[in-house]
This record gives structure tokens, C-alpha cells and sequence, in this order.
């Protein structure tokens, strides 16, 4: 038995001949929070389905929190929380009533379920909404009370499916707050995002995916600096296969997505010289962030 | 083989009861409402064909039209019951409200979800059945002493259909598909099974189809009871019934599974 939260080697799984998750194989240590950053149709939610068991792999070994999955996925179950994707509350039933229907699934009584209430509803910020009906509660709220809700269980590992995509930024900056409260209080966290910003800030190490094959494994400040490791230029306004030329003495290297040229420079004044005289043009000089990793691993944004 | 099948099963004999609890909660704050629409049309069957029908035909089988057709319309509203709760509402909880998704991420099995919906499906068809039941008999149209008799025989039928639904939900793309089944299975049937007028009444390889449809089992269990008389081949029709439960309860936990655990 491995020591490791989740543990996949050479996990493959297809769809009438579409290959969606290819030989990957990554392991999640208790306590740290793992990101599998990839955008859509990279097979991220593939992959949750696959460690929560709900599919089955075509080949390879899945074992999460000590179990092999899906053989034993159901006594695996009983120590993860699980953040959908898309909200699968009961909009009928209260706030209330929702945690306690989710607490009879582990089955916990009525009591237990009482106790441990008043805390998940302060978790998710939710006090004063108990007894509203879940129908009648804004998109973030919702988010909330299913984080809340896979907390019912107190869980080793959360699995969180795009835990803040639909949420406007308010909404998605208490959930990151939250989730890093949950980090510190030791639970385990494997997250699917295709938020560039949300991997950063959240996760440990990172697996960026394509085409459900791995492209880059690590920490998100090591990916950095090891693909990029020098300043950005995203230059506009014009037309980026013109303006490429007339920069590339200046720069490292060069990516045209869209209408925008994006330019990898030591040194960044050289090319506010060289364009100077270029008034229509704008330039927006940052650090390097995992936009640029994956647009250089992929040659393509992840941004859709 | 036996490992990928079973997620498609019951994993203990208890898990499905948190299921059909949370399907009660729901329910509970409409139960007026349901209970006065899934009564309204099988009572005025009843009465309407009861009496107007009643009127011109007399007796049939050595009782009143009305008494004997009390008999049909419970077994044939707990089989509309168990079905409509399974092909819509239970429908809806899989593939619109994505339920059975969350309930998927917890210790219970799809085996356990489907056994919690046949039996609150069932649950609802025998609120239905006994409603009917209890009026019929404060009318004069049963006995009494029926009720004990007759509850295990609605309550074995709503099983039998609700199972029967699931297949019809695990296969259908959407919901558009379940008049189909209605209109081609069950409408027919009701007018097989002996519900309404004598088996008897119908030709002769009509009533050899007949003997094989699971709701003339449940008629041939619930008359009667109602009619308080001793009821032939008790095993046969209890053990028909339980089988068209058991197997399309195994076929839609198998096909669900394809469906959703893909």
C-alpha cells in the first residue's frame, strides 16, 4: 500500500477511440495540494471521475487514500469530499436539510450531523442562510454550500472539479481563501483548474495536461522559471506576424496567439526602443506566469 | 467481470434507505398536492365508469361493476404511480438535477441509489393503492378485513413497475421517449390484465398474452383480497411478480451503470 493520497500509474481511459486521459501517471502527498491544470477537454474532469472511481480506467493503477480504485473505490469515498463542477445541490430542500440528506450518505444520524452544522455553515459563510432554500441563493453561496457539503464527511482528501469557474472574482477569491484554511488545517487537495491565477496561488505542484497526456510536472514558481525565467512584453494593436520581425534581435523568443505577440526578454527596454515610434501599438510589460508556460509547452493560450 | 458489476449493486442491505429519506424530505413539502393528483384520476375512473358503466352493465363475476372494478383501479394507480415517479421524477434526479452525480461521490453505490428510488417509488404507489383502498371500502365497495391482504399486494406491484420504469429510464435519451412506454406498454396492458372488464371477455390468444403481463398478476392478487374471497395460485402470481421485480432491476442497474459510470 502506498502512503500517498492518490497515486495513478499509466492511467489511460478513451471514448469511442478518443484518447482522453494517456498513460499518466502523478502522486498526490498528504497535505499539499496538487493542481491538474489543463483547458477544456484536457481530461481534468476525466480524471476526477477516474480517482473517485465513478469510472473505470482502460489500463493502469489508481490507488487513493490507500485503496485501489475502482475495485474498493466506495471505502475511498468515505474519506474524500467532492467539489462537481456544475452545483448538484437539492434546490428544493433548505441549506440545512441539504447537509443533513449529504451526512445520511455517510451515514451519519441526524445528531452528528446537527453537530458538526453550525461549523460548516460558518465555514462557508452561511450562517444567517440555514433555513433559505438552496433555489434561492446566489451562484456563489452555492459554491460555498458544496464545499461546505464535502466537508460533511470531514475528509482526508477534497476533489475539487473547477471549484470557482462561473463565480465572479469576489466570489472566487473567499473560496481560494477558504480552501487555503483548509490546507492549513492539513487536509489534502487535488484540483482541476484551467484559471492560470488559481493554480498559482493554490498549489503546491502542479501537473499541466494536454490532450490528457502530461506536459509539465512541478512546483508553479519552478515551471516558471525553468520554462521562462525572463520578463513578458504582450504586445497589441497591431499585426503580430508583421510586428515579429522587427523585434526578434531584441528577444528570447517570440509566441503570436491571436492578435497578440507576446515577447520573452532579458532585458525589456530594448524593445520599448525598437517601437518606439509605434504609437497604435500597447504594451503590457509582467512577470512570466503559467499562461506563458503553457502557451510555450503547447504553442497555443489556454485561455478560451 | 464480478468487480465491474458491482458498483451496479446494493452494497449493504441499508445504504438505499438514506436514499428513498431524501426523496421523503423533498416530498414532504408538497404532500398535499401530490397525494390530490396522483388520486384524482383513478378515483374519477371509478366513479365515472364505476357508476355510469355500472349502471348498464349489472353484476360481473357475482359482485357490483363498481365493486369489482375498485379492485382494477388500485392495482392499475399503483402501477401508475411507481412507473410516473421513476420515468419523471426520478428521471429528472439523474440525468436534469444531476442528484444521483452527487450521491455517486459517497460511500453509496448506483446499486443503492436504484434500490432507494424502486422503493420510494414503490413507497408512493402504495399511498396511492391504500388511498383508493380506504375509499372503496368506506363505501361499501370492499371489506375491511381486505386492507391487511391487499397492502403487501400493492406494495409488491409497485416494486414490480417501478423496476420495470428503470429499465425504461436507463435506456431512454430523454424524457420524450416515456410516452412511448406509456401509451404502448402500459395503456394496453391495463386493458389486458382483467383490471377493467373480465379477462374472460377477451379472445383466446389475447388471454394466453394476457396471463404473462405483470399487471393481471397484481389484479389477480388484489380483487380478491378486496372482495374478501380466497385467491388462486397465490405462489404463481407472487412469484411472477417478484421476478418481474428482480431481473429488470438487475438489467437497469447494469444498463445505468453503462450509462453513468462510463
Amino acid at each position: 500500500m502506498s502512503t500517498a493520497a492518490v497515486d495513478l500509474f499509466e492511467v489511460s481511459k478513451s471514448y469511442n477511440d478518443r484518447v482522453v486521459v494517456d498513460a499518466l501517471s502523478f502522486t498526490v502527498s498528504p497535505g499539499e495540494c496538487f493542481g491538474l491544470l489543463g483547458p477544456n477537454g484536457a481530461g481534468k474532469s476525466t480524471l476526477a471521475r477516474l480517482i473517485l472511481g465513478v469510472a473505470s480506467p482502460d489500463a493502469g493503477k489508481i490507488c487513493v487514500l490507500g485503496e485501489p480504485v475502482p475495485t474498493r473505490a466506495r471505502l475511498a469515498r468515505r474519506g474524500i469530499g467532492v467539489v462537481p463542477q456544475s452545483d448538484n445541490l437539492d434546490l428544493q430542500l433548505t441549506v440545512r436539510e441539504n447537509l443533513l440528506v449529504f451526512g445520511r450518505y455517510f451515514a451519519m444520524s441526524a445528531t452528528e450531523v446537527k453537530a458538526v452544522t453550525p461549523s460548516l455553515l460558518e465555514f462557508a459563510r452561511l450562517e444567517n442562510k440555514a433555513d433559505a432554500r438552496v433555489g434561492q441563493l446566489s451562484g456563489g453561496m452555492k459554491r460555498r454550500l458544496t464545499l461546505a457539503r464535502a466537508l460533511i464527511n470531514d475528509p482526508q482528501l477534497l476533489v475539487l472539479d473547477e471549484p470557482t469557474t462561473g463565480l465572479d472574482p469576489h466570489g472566487r477569491h473567499l473560496i481560494w481563501e477558504r480552501l487555503r484554511s483548509l490546507l492549513a488545517r492539513g487536509k489534502t487537495i487535488l484540483l482541476t483548474t484551467h484559471f492560470m491565477e488559481e493554480a498559482e496561488r493554490l498549489c503546491d505542484r502542479l501537473c499541466v495536461l494536454e490532450h490528457g497526456r502530461k506536459i509539465a510536472e512541478g512546483r508553479p514558481h519552478a515551471l516558471i522559471e525553468q520554462q521562462i525565467g525572463c520578463q513578458v512584453i504582450e504586445i497589441y494593436g497591431g499585426n503580430p506576424h508583421e510586428l515579429l520581425p522587427l523585434v526578434r534581435p531584441q528577444v528570447q523568443r517570440a509566441e503570436v496567439s491571436g492578435e497578440t505577440l507576446f515577447c520573452y526578454v532579458r532585458d525589456p527596454e530594448q524593445v520599448r526602443v525598437r517601437l518606439a515610434n509605434r504609437t497604435d501599438l500597447r504594451l503590457l510589460q509582467r512577470p512570466p506566469n503559467l499562461e506563458d508556460v503553457f502557451l510555450r509547452l503547447t504553442g497555443r493560450e489556454m485561455k478560451d | 467481470m464480478w468487480q465491474r458489476f458491482a458498483p451496479a449493486l446494493p452494497a449493504n442491505p441499508w445504504n438505499w434507505i438514506a436514499v428513498w429519506r431524501r426523496n421523503f424530505l423533498v416530498w414532504r413539502k408538497v404532500a398535499l398536492a401530490s397525494i390530490l393528483g396522483n388520486l384524482a384520476e383513478p378515483m374519477s375512473s371509478l366513479f365515472g365508469l364505476g357508476f355510469g358503466l355500472g349502471m348498464i352493465i349489472g353484476g360481473v363475476e357475482g359482485t357490483s361493476y363498481i365493486s369489482f372494478l375498485a379492485a382494477g383501479m388500485v392495482a392499475t394507480s399503483a402501477m401508475v404511480s411507481a412507473t410516473f415517479e421513476t420515468i419523471y421524477a426520478a428521471y429528472a434526479r439523474m440525468q436534469t438535477n444531476c442528484t444521483w452525480e452527487a450521491v455517486l461521490c459517497t460511500p453509496l453505490t448506483l446499486g443503492d441509489i436504484v434500490l432507494g428510488e424502486v422503493a420510494w417509488a414503490a413507497s408512493k404507489a402504495l399511498l396511492a393503492g391504500t388511498a383508493i383502498t380506504i375509499v372503496a371500502v368506506a363505501l361499501g365497495y370492499a371489506e375491511w378485513s381486505s386492507i391487511p391482504y391487499a397492502l403487501p399486494a400493492i406494495a409488491l406491484t409497485g416494486v414490480t413497475f417501478a423496476s420495470l420504469a428503470m429499465v425504461v429510464s436507463a435506456l431512454a435519451p430523454s424524457h420524450d421517449y416515456f410516452i412511448f412506454y406509456q401509451s404502448l406498454i402500459l395503456t394496453p396492458m391495463m386493458y389486458l390484465s382483467g383490471a377493467i372488464f373480465p379477462m374472460s371477455q377477451l379472445p383466446g390468444s389475447f388471454q394466453r398474452i394476457a396471463a404473462f403481463l405483470p399487471l393481471t398478476h397484481s389484479v389477480d392478487l388484489i380483487r380478491p383480497a378486496m372482495l374478501g374471497r380466497p385467491v388462486d395460485s397465490l405462489g404463481l402470481h407472487v412469484g411472477a411478480l417478484c421476478i418481474y421485480a428482480a431481473f429488470p432491476f438487475l438489467v437497469s442497474a447494469a444498463l445505468l451503470r453503462q450509462r453513468l459510470m462510463r
